[in-house]
């Protein structure tokens, strides 16, 4: 089977630093793959560019076969990509429910209509949206006084609205207390396999990674230094010499055990 | 050449004036982001308590005495006004503060009358400099030399203050990040206030320092504005090396402009500031502007619902008592409520913008004013009938819009609303100079309604169907995907990237759209008035618009059409009395300190506080 | 009214409305005349220009008034903003009871002030606006212009100009259309006057916001034997100081329009310029052979206690030629004062001025001189009264100029 996504020799330079290069993985249906590394890696660089952020140098990203390197993000949204990200960003002066509802208007191109009113729209769909990620109960609250992790669920819902094909995932635990990381991903890992949506995130969280992920790639220094199972990568002493010899240590894992 | 190295330094001597109180006014913006548009006034105070000074200190130590003590006193004055007038306001919502900095202007104007009189005062000129120097043949006063000599110590000065002194380094901190400041422990108010002192006490500096060239004289404070708002954009917003730079180009190219383009005089320093913004959208030395500040200050936006039965009965009892208005009242009411309703439209339409889509602009009159000079232009020359123009009205303004808006919105924020503001005066020198076609500031007259509609109260439900017809129309675009649109792109333009949402598109359609209703409003404005002058493209004019939309409250769906009848009423009532100015601008600023959520948002919460309206649940 | 005094008392303000004292001793209901100006904008200019309204409005109502009624102007600022003079214009005429408009000093307000009275049939005095459109291209059966027009002006100075062997000139005016009017007035009338002068340069700085060095400057450069200058106000101040200052004027005559008038030579002290040719109004100088200007300017001192204004003369004038029309009308109908004002003869301080029956112009005139420094006082001398009959163009022509009635 042919995979999702299939990037080739993906290279971002800034001036004369090599911030990605040559990076190149396949993301398989399904697939809930990891991108993981020391800060600087590299990791926002690679994501930028495969949500369209970033142009990149060199390389391509093909998605069912069709490159995508360098559309625009809205683009790459309307073939079928769904994405979060790492610091929340949702409609603070919309309701919870009326967030999800903006996606689907946009998924239905009904953006330019006057006529009607907005918040009538495919409501029901938002609704079973919400219901999936457990927030239908705060569908009417205002957006802005929300609790974060129930804005990190109310992104996966709005990130859900168009039926994607494949959701990228900038750090969906970022900023959440352990307990609610593991229940958040969790929550995610069983929508997306009901779903069969492949996923690709970036995470600090060792713990949510090993528990999660199908498979991990490692990037270092802008390079793909390795890519395997989850126990290939626990075993794999050149990502071991990346973490221990730069010092981190797994570093995110310290800080959700502390 | 001679003449060459002295139109230089011609320019150099004007340039003066210019930084000073460019500096102090993106200084004030950098730290406070408070666009002060009360700061052309305090150029004005200090070259009338300069004038004051200079008439009773003697000599050349009284001279310079005097300049010095004008800053000072000038600086004081604006600490007055910043700590009773804009520190209940900085948690109000962006840009509010500059409603209550408009009613500042006009309490001053009055102030200034009442002390000084209205004739215009003539500057001493400097002791001991007031002949000439030869310059390879070409004289050049001395008095330019010395201020070319100083303009470069006050610079250097401020260069030193704000990079090498504990001061400045927290007014840097401050204009990167204001919690930072407070986080440091640095009572941050008394920070603002003196930052307030310096800005207030450079731009009474620059008031001083060219009595010598000119005087003191009640227009110069809006003189100046127009100036300064561009050096200061040029520059790049906060950027002093950039507000120095920024007033030498604008000062040199226009002796330039004088010499050999005569005629240029109205435009040229605006096509200079479009060139500049157009490659560089952050001024020459400017930083990009921080994303997504709309909103951040005060209170949430809350969501919008359509309105309950209630609400709605309500209205329709308020049509019905507004549209009855030709059976109970004269004629005259019908005359004024026109005219209010016209203006309602044209804010409404600002609002839309502003409040939906969080595009300020300076320059929304280039719509109004545009479509009346659209209808009035085919009235003219094609003898186009009443209706027709009413339809073509809106259509050019919408045509204008769309080239407008495709060049603005590729710059943000304070940026794109300076690009409006240039387009506005560039629209408006249009009108005012090619007198051939549009008869230059002598205008249109004899544009009157077809024979049906020429009497007042068929004139009025006309404009009463269309007025109240827009702003409805204006309402349920608000409420409809693509006003919901508007507003997704202005909370989070990433997200809605990232959604399938053009941002960049909707905001050109909002901008049009509101472009298009704007010119409706100046198509009937056109024929209420039977004439159209170039005044209504002024920049003035669009100021009222955007100054009524904070008035009534931006966040709020109805606030652009309730600030402009509150202030148009208001304005009628107050011109009739002789201080006028004071009255109505003391009221804004009772207002706006009262009311930071403009009427509608102050009514509202005093409705919910009183039970008469139903709290939402998350605002409890 | 007594909103008003409440108010008055409130704001601590006078309100605009005035009632002469005198009026309420007459019988009969005051009539009232709508008078809009832009008191703000433009105090300098409108105060003086009020003050003489009340001092001949005083005098007439102590004399009985007008058909035996009270004459009352009802004040209103319109803000300079030609919208908003509509708006006032609209409630002077029909809810306060007014029976004509005068005022404006701003030609675009007195221009859509003309536009509104020919519509709804009102008619309007404009008072002090100099537009030449006023009684020609925009010219309408309702509007009359009191004041010697732009045009007037510019031909006086013009043959002024024509009398010296100055051949080569440069203008500098305002950029709008009084200062193009005014140059294209000055050039048509001295190339008519002159065949073969040149103008070797033109100046166009922008209203109030002249940057004097370099027009200076550019005006040196194009090397003129003579000046014509429109600016005023602020802008002439400066160009005053900064010309003087760099010797522009050594040696080059300058023909000033309007700069003899008070109101632009006061501020200018003892830097006024000296020997320019200017239209003005030299108060200071009138004697007793002078007559009726000597009795107003002494009345008018006496009653305000400072001196007059060429603001001042036209204020007076105003409410002179108003009563007149009326009295003539013998009615307070818009269309009998209308048909009063055709060919209306008045007495003013000038001397008899007509209303002209073609266009509506009155024929007052214009002060001519040379200014000089006097106790470091810019004054005129060698000043004459020219009459404004002799200074417009041919009847043939200004039927051309007017749209036909």
């Amino acid at each position: 089977m042919s995979p999702i996504l299939s990037v080739r020799n993906l290279s971002r330079n800034f001036g004369a630093i090599k911030a990605v290069e040559n990076v190149s993985f396949d993301l398989a249906k399904g697939e809930l793959l990891a991108l993981i590394g020391p800060n600087g890696a590299g990791k926002s660089t690679c994501f930028n560019m495969l949500m369209g952020q970033l142009k990149p140098s060199s390389g391509t990203v093909q998605l069912l076969g069709k490159n995508i390197a360098g559309m625009q993000p809205r683009k790459i949204w309307r073939m079928g990509v769904g994405r979060t990200f790492q610091i929340t960003a949702t409609y603070a002066s919309m309701t919870v429910v009326e967030n999800v509802q903006m996606a689907l208007i946009s998924h239905h191109r009904r953006l330019y209509s006057l006529t009607t009113f907005a918040h009538k729209l495919y409501r029901e769909e938002a609704l079973a949206l919400l219901d999936t990620v457990g927030m239908v109960d705060q569908a009417e609250r205002h957006c802005a006084v929300l609790a974060y992790g129930d804005l990190k669920r109310l992104e996966l819902a709005v990130a859900l609205a168009h039926d994607p094909i494949l959701l990228l995932m900038d750090e969906p635990t970022a900023g959440m207390a352990p307990r609610e990381r593991i229940a958040l991903m969790q929550l995610t890992a069983d929508i997306l396999d009901a779903k069969g949506i492949s996923v690709l995130f970036t995470e600090h969280d060792m713990d949510v990674v090993f528990a999660h992920a199908h498979r991990i790639m490692v990037l270092n220094r802008g390079q793909l230094i390795a890519n395997g199972t989850v126990d290939e990568i626990r075993n794999n002493p050149q990502v071991q010499e990346v973490y221990l010899g730069g010092g981190t240590l797994f570093k995110a894992q310290e800080d959700a055990h502390a | 050449m001679g003449l060459f190295i002295a139109q230089i330094l011609t320019g150099l001597a004007n340039a003066g004036a210019l930084f000073m109180v460019a500096s102090g006014l993106s200084l004030i913006f950098g730290v406070t982001r408070v666009v002060n548009f009360a700061h052309g006034s305090f150029y004005m105070l200090g070259a009338y308590v300069g004038y004051s000074l200079m008439q009773v200190l003697p000599g050349m130590v009284g001279f310079w005495g005097a300049i010095l003590l004008a800053g000072i006193i000038v600086g004081l004055i604006g600490v007055i006004v910043e700590i009773c007038v804009l520190r209940p306001v900085y948690s109000a919502p962006e840009l509010f503060q500059l409603v209550a900095t408009f009613g500042v202007i006009l309490v001053i104007q009055d102030l200034a009358l009442m002390i000084w009189g209205p004739q215009d005062l003539l500057g001493p000129r400097a002791p001991g400099l007031k002949g000439v120097i030869r310059i390879m043949g070409e004289p050049v006063p001395q008095y330019d030399i010395a201020l070319i000599v100083i303009t470069p110590f006050v610079a250097f000065g401020l260069w030193y203050l704000i990079t090498k002194t504990r001061v400045g380094t927290l007014v840097r901190a401050a204009t990167q990040d204001r919690e930072m400041v407070s986080a440091l422990g640095v009572n941050q108010a008394w920070l603002f206030t003196g930052v307030f002192f310096l800005g207030c006490a450079l731009a009474g500096l620059g008031g001083a320092l060219q009595l010598p060239k000119g005087g003191a004289d009640l227009l110069m404070d809006f003189t100046i504005l127009g100036s300064v708002f561009v050096v200061v954009v040029i520059g790049g917003m906060g950027s002093l090396p950039g507000a120095y730079l920024a007033a030498v180009i604008i000062s040199v190219l226009n002796v330039f402009g004088v010499t050999y383009a005569p005629q240029s005089t109205l435009v040229l320093m605006f096509v200079v500031m479009v060139i500049v913004l157009m490659f560089r959208p952050f001024g020459l030395l400017g930083k990009e502007e921080i994303a997504g500040e709309h909103g951040q200050v005060g209170e949430p936006e809350r969501p919008i619902k359509p309105a309950g039965n209630r609400v709605r009965w309500l209205v329709a009892a308020g049509l019905l008592i507004l549209g009855l208005l030709p059976f109970y009242s004269g004629n005259f009411a019908v005359v004024l409520v026109t005219d209010i309703m016209i203006f309602c439209l044209f804010a409404a339409s600002l609002h839309f913008m502003l409040g939906q889509g969080g595009l300020v602009s300076f320059g929304h009159a280039a719509f109004f004013g545009g479509g009346a000079y659209a209808a009035a232009l085919f009235v003219t020359y094609a003898n186009t009938p009443m209706e027709l123009a009413l339809v073509l009205a809106p259509i050019c303004a919408g045509l204008a819009a769309i080239v407008i808006g495709w060049v603005c919105l590729r710059s943000t924020g304070v940026y794109f609303a300076m690009l409006t503001l240039a387009f506005g005066q560039l629209l408006w020198s249009l009108a005012f100079q090619w007198g051939d076609v549009t008869g230059g500031d002598d205008g249109l007259v004899n544009i009157w309604p077809s024979d049906w509609a020429s009497d007042n109260d068929i004139y009025y439900y006309l404009a009463f169907v269309l007025c109240i017809g827009g702003i409805l129309l204006l309402r349920q675009a608000a409420h409809a995907p693509f006003g919901y649109a508007m507003r997704a792109a202005r909370d989070s333009a990433r997200q809605a990237e990232a959604m399938g949402i053009n941002t960049k598109r909707i905001q050109w359609v909002a901008f049009t759209f509101a472009g298009i209703m704007a010119g409706l409003a100046g198509g009937l404005f056109v024929f209420s008035k039977g004439s159209i002058f170039p005044n209504e493209l002024e920049t003035a004019r669009s100021f009222d618009a955007l100054i009524v939309v904070f008035l009534g409250g931006v966040k709020t769906l109805s606030g652009g059409w309730v600030g402009a009848a509150f202030f148009e009423g208001i304005k009628d009532y107050l011109t009739r009395f002789e201080y006028w100015r004071l009255a109505l601008g003391l009221s804004i600023i009772i207002v706006v300190i009262l009311g930071p959520e403009g009427i509608v948002g102050s009514l509202r919460k005093a409705g919910e506080r009183f039970g008469i309206l139903k709290v939402p649940e998350d605002a409890k | 009214m007594n909103r008003n005094t409440f108010l008055k008392t409130l704001v601590g303000a006078a309100a605009l409305s005035v009632t002469g004292l005198a009026a309420l001793a007459q019988s009969g209901e005051p009539i009232k005349v709508g008078e809009i100006n832009h008191y703000k904008r433009m105090a300098a200019f409108a105060e003086p220009y009020k003050q003489g309204i009340e001092l001949r409005l005083e005098e007439i109502n102590a004399a009985g008034g007008v058909l035996d009624r009270p004459l009352e102007f009802i004040f209103r600022d319109d803000q300079g903003d030609p919208g908003e003079a509509i708006k006032i214009a609209e409630e002077l005429m029909t809810s306060e009871g007014a029976v004509m408009l005068t005022g404006t000093i701003l030609s675009n307000v007195g221009l859509a002030i003309s536009s509104v009275a020919a519509e709804k049939q009102w008619v309007y005095l404009a008072a002090e606006p100099l537009a030449d459109a006023l009684t020609w291209s925009q010219g309408n059966p309702w509007t009359f212009r009191l004041r010697t027009s732009t045009y007037m002006q510019a031909a006086m100075l013009a043959e002024q100009a024509a009398k010296t062997d100055a051949m080569k000139y440069a203008t500098i005016a305002p950029n709008y259309a009084y200062g193009k009017d005014a140059v294209a007035a000055f050039k048509e009338v001295l190339t008519e006057l002159k065949p073969g002068v040149e103008f070797v340069g033109e100046q166009w700085p922008a209203l109030f916001k002249i940057d004097a060095g370099a027009e200076v400057q550019a005006l040196e450069r194009s090397k003129p034997d003579a000046i014509y200058n429109v600016t005023f106000g602020p802008d002439l101040a400066k160009f005053v100081r900064e010309g003087t200052t760099r010797g522009l004027f050594d040696g080059r005559t300058v023909y000033g329009l309007l700069s003899g008038e008070p109101e632009y030579m006061e501020p200018l002290a003892d830097e006024a310029p000296e020997g320019w040719v200017v239209t003005g109004y030299p108060w200071y100088d009138f004697t007793e052979e002078d007559g009726a200007n000597k009795t107003f300017v002494d009345a008018y001192q006496a009653r305000f206690n400072e001196t007059p204004k060429l603001g001042s003369l036209v204020g007076y004038m105003t409410a002179a030629t108003v009563a007149a029309a009326i009295q003539k009308a013998g009615s307070t109908d818009g269309d009998a004062i209308r048909q009063a004002f055709e060919g209306l003869g008045v007495a003013t301080p000038v001397g008899d001025i007509t209303f002209r029956e073609i266009d509506n112009q009155a024929t007052m005139g214009a002060f001519v001189g040379t200014t000089a420094l006097k106790d470091g006082a810019g004054v005129m001398t060698d000043w004459t009264y020219l009459d404004g009959a002799d200074y417009l163009p041919s009847d043939e022509e200004v039927a051309k100029l007017r749209p036909a009635e």
